[in-house]
């Protein structure tokens, strides 16, 4: 049975200038322990399909359609009954280390209630399970450190803190949000390796949130590609990277600089994000679409299955097998 | 820390040695002369007068003279006014008066205020919220020698239940009527910061990690957003403080307190040159002390601010 099975979820914001579809039917399956990307350009709603999960929408959001974690549905859930959730079964990672620790609590006081709050552990073994999960993530001296504020550390050391308070209840999910986006290449590096060593040695299912393409290659069994609130393409990576079957993956891909082809300028992709405000009929992404025809902008392309377990939403690759 | 307030504490003696003499200076300079009647003294006895009290002394003699008395005995001279009692007298009777009142003011501003904001920022947009707005806009407005009248109309000629004034040592239903006149802007005041201020903590990246943890709101709030939240409001206490006790001036003439806040006005319209003085060197001292007291605050509540 799959871990999370999400359906036809819609998330929208209500605001001053109307309504923002961030999320437009979305559907998506992880099965325990299995990794999965979540690819696409800012504003293409993979953040707030995380938050959706989580229950952590802004208060002028509102969720449809369906969530199931482990066999419970979970969207629209009370606070109070996903609060037994989070971090005990589903944790998170934020994207910006440098504020997403609180500034003025010590970081074992911020970890320790973790264990507190949901396994009930005493303060003393909360403080000795929590320095045992910062060794586990490389952090030096461990003990000394839980006594310390989050200023005293750089922004990697920050991630990788949070990266192991997420992990204190052994949670079967693990939701990254672009966990490297505000760190340097290097650091960038190690943060990857470090999710995938939690990976194999927690047996964690990871939802890993980027739009950097270059650090999926590297982590994640499975793709998708999302654009609009919707999915695009779905897939295992090194098919999705090696045949893309949509135009905005295949756009993504050419947008990745190459060292080993002489360039003259950046490759993009003309046009600019959607405006979730006002989302066309049919595919969000035909008008900046090279490949987009009569249909596209009036009727959304059905879901279909091709290749080895793959997913698309496109109807100009379906004509072309066609 | 320790090192840090020493620090704090001696530059303190300066910053109030140019007190006084500014003080001073505005006062020699300002005209008029506490002696002045409207029928007019005989020029003999002013003399013996001015002499008595060392104004016929050139500026700087009086100045150095004040100044040793001050530093040396903590002497702040003679009322020129109250011809039998000097200024330690006049502070010693009206400052635990309006010390008294200030407290209990500053108290139930901070609490009422800070709860009142921070309630209203928790439920955001809802009825408590615009209550809450409301009531602060309502008492920021209402300036206290307007309030001051309506309360004693109300608690005293209409229901019957409050003393309109006196102080009787102190007794408890004479200090309320002064508290709440006092403490009603303040409140409205910290109403409007904490809730400014949580509201802005409540969206920050590190609240909703604290959400992402499963914690329930109340811990959330308590736990994690109320330090960074009240930092403002901190900032805000000190000259509040202050403020409260030379806002006095208003509760010790409707209430008849008898207060500093009265000294301070009649000893500015009638050139008692002593009384202007002890009370400015004294208000003074307890505003730098209450910013070295709230600079204390931060530095406890935010580590990152180390001196």
């Amino acid at each position: 049975m799959a871990l999370l099975d999400v359906t036809d979820l819609t998330v929208s914001f209500d605001t001053p200038d109307g309504t923002v579809k961030a999320v437009n039917g979305m559907t998506l399956s992880l099965d325990p322990g299995d990794s999965l990307a979540i690819v696409g350009e800012s504003g293409s709603g993979k953040t707030q399909l995380a938050f959706a999960i989580l229950g952590l929408l802004a208060k002028n959001g509102t969720a449809g359609g369906s969530i199931r974690f482990d066999g419970q549905e979970i969207l629209n859930l009370p606070e109070s009954k996903l609060n037994a959730i989070r971090a005990n079964e589903i944790a998170m990672i934020f994207q910006d280390p440098m504020t997403s620790l609180n500034p003025y609590l010590r970081v074992g006081d911020q970890m320790a209630e973790v264990l507190m709050l949901h396994k009930g552990a005493s303060k003393r073994d909360a403080f000795a399970e929590s320095a045992r999960m910062l060794d586990a993530v490389r952090i030096p001296d461990a003990r000394a450190r839980l006594r310390m504020y989050p200023h005293e550390f750089s922004g990697g050391m920050r991630q990788r803190i949070m990266a192991a308070m997420a992990l204190l209840c052994r949670p079967k999910l693990l939701i990254a949000d672009e966990p490297t986006t505000a760190l340097d290449v290097t650091v960038q590096n190690q943060i990857m390796e470090l999710m995938a060593d939690i990976q194999r040695d927690f047996g964690t299912a990871l939802i890993l949130i980027t739009h950097d393409l270059a650090i999926v290659a590297g982590s994640c069994v499975k793709t998708l590609v999302m654009y609009g609130g919707r999915v695009m393409e779905t897939g295992a990576t090194d098919d999705v990277f090696a045949a893309p079957s949509h135009p905005y993956t295949r756009g993504l891909l050419n947008a990745v600089p190459r060292l080993d082809v002489p360039q003259e300028k950046l490759e993009t992709i003309p046009g600019d994000p959607p405006d979730l405000t006002a989302l066309p009929a049919g595919c969000p992404f035909s008008p900046r679409c090279p490949a987009s025809h009569e249909p596209c902008a009036t009727t959304m392309p059905v879901q279909e299955a091709f290749g080895a377990g793959r997913l698309r939403a496109c109807h100009a690759a379906r004509e072309a097998v066609a | 820390m320790v090192v840090y307030i020493i620090k704090r504490l001696l530059i303190a003696i300066p910053v109030l040695l140019i007190l006084i003499v500014s003080t001073f200076i505005l006062m020699y300079a300002a005209p008029g002369s506490p002696f002045a009647t409207e029928r007019g003294i005989p020029p003999a006895v002013l003399a013996n007068l001015q002499a008595q009290y060392g104004l016929d002394q050139p500026f700087h003699i009086q100045i150095w003279r004040y100044v040793v008395g001050v530093v040396t005995e903590f002497d702040f001279g003679p009322s020129f006014i109250y011809r039998d009692q000097d200024v330690n007298d006049l502070i010693g009777q009206g400052f635990p008066v309006t010390l008294t009142y200030g407290f209990w003011s500053f108290l139930v501003a901070v609490i009422v205020g800070g709860s009142l904001g921070i309630l209203a920022a928790v439920r955001h947009n809802t009825w408590l919220d615009y209550l809450a707005v409301g009531v602060s806009i309502g008492a920021q407005v209402l300036p206290n020698f307007v309030l001051a009248p309506i309360l004693v109309l109300t608690f005293t000629l209409w229901l019957g239940w409050l003393p309109g004034g006196g102080w009787q040592g102190g007794q408890w239903q004479f200090v309320i009527l002064p508290v709440i006149a006092l403490s009603t802007s303040f409140m409205a005041s910290i109403a409007r910061i904490s809730r400014a201020s949580m509201l802005e903590v409540l969206t920050s990246n590190y609240i909703r990690t604290a959400r992402a943890k499963g914690l329930p709101m109340r811990r959330v709030i308590f736990r994690h957003a109320l330090k960074p939240a009240l930092l403002p409001v901190i900032s805000y206490l000190g000259p509040a403080f202050v403020g409260m006790i030379t806002g006095s001036v208003v509760i010790d003439i409707y209430f008849s307190t008898g207060g500093i806040g009265q000294f301070f006005v009649a000893s500015a319209l009638n050139r008692d040159y002593g009384v202007m003085m002890g009370i400015t060197i004294l208000l003074g001292a307890l505003t730098i002390f209450f910013n070295l007291l709230v600079d204390v605050l931060y530095a406890w509540i935010d580590p990152k601010i180390r001196y």
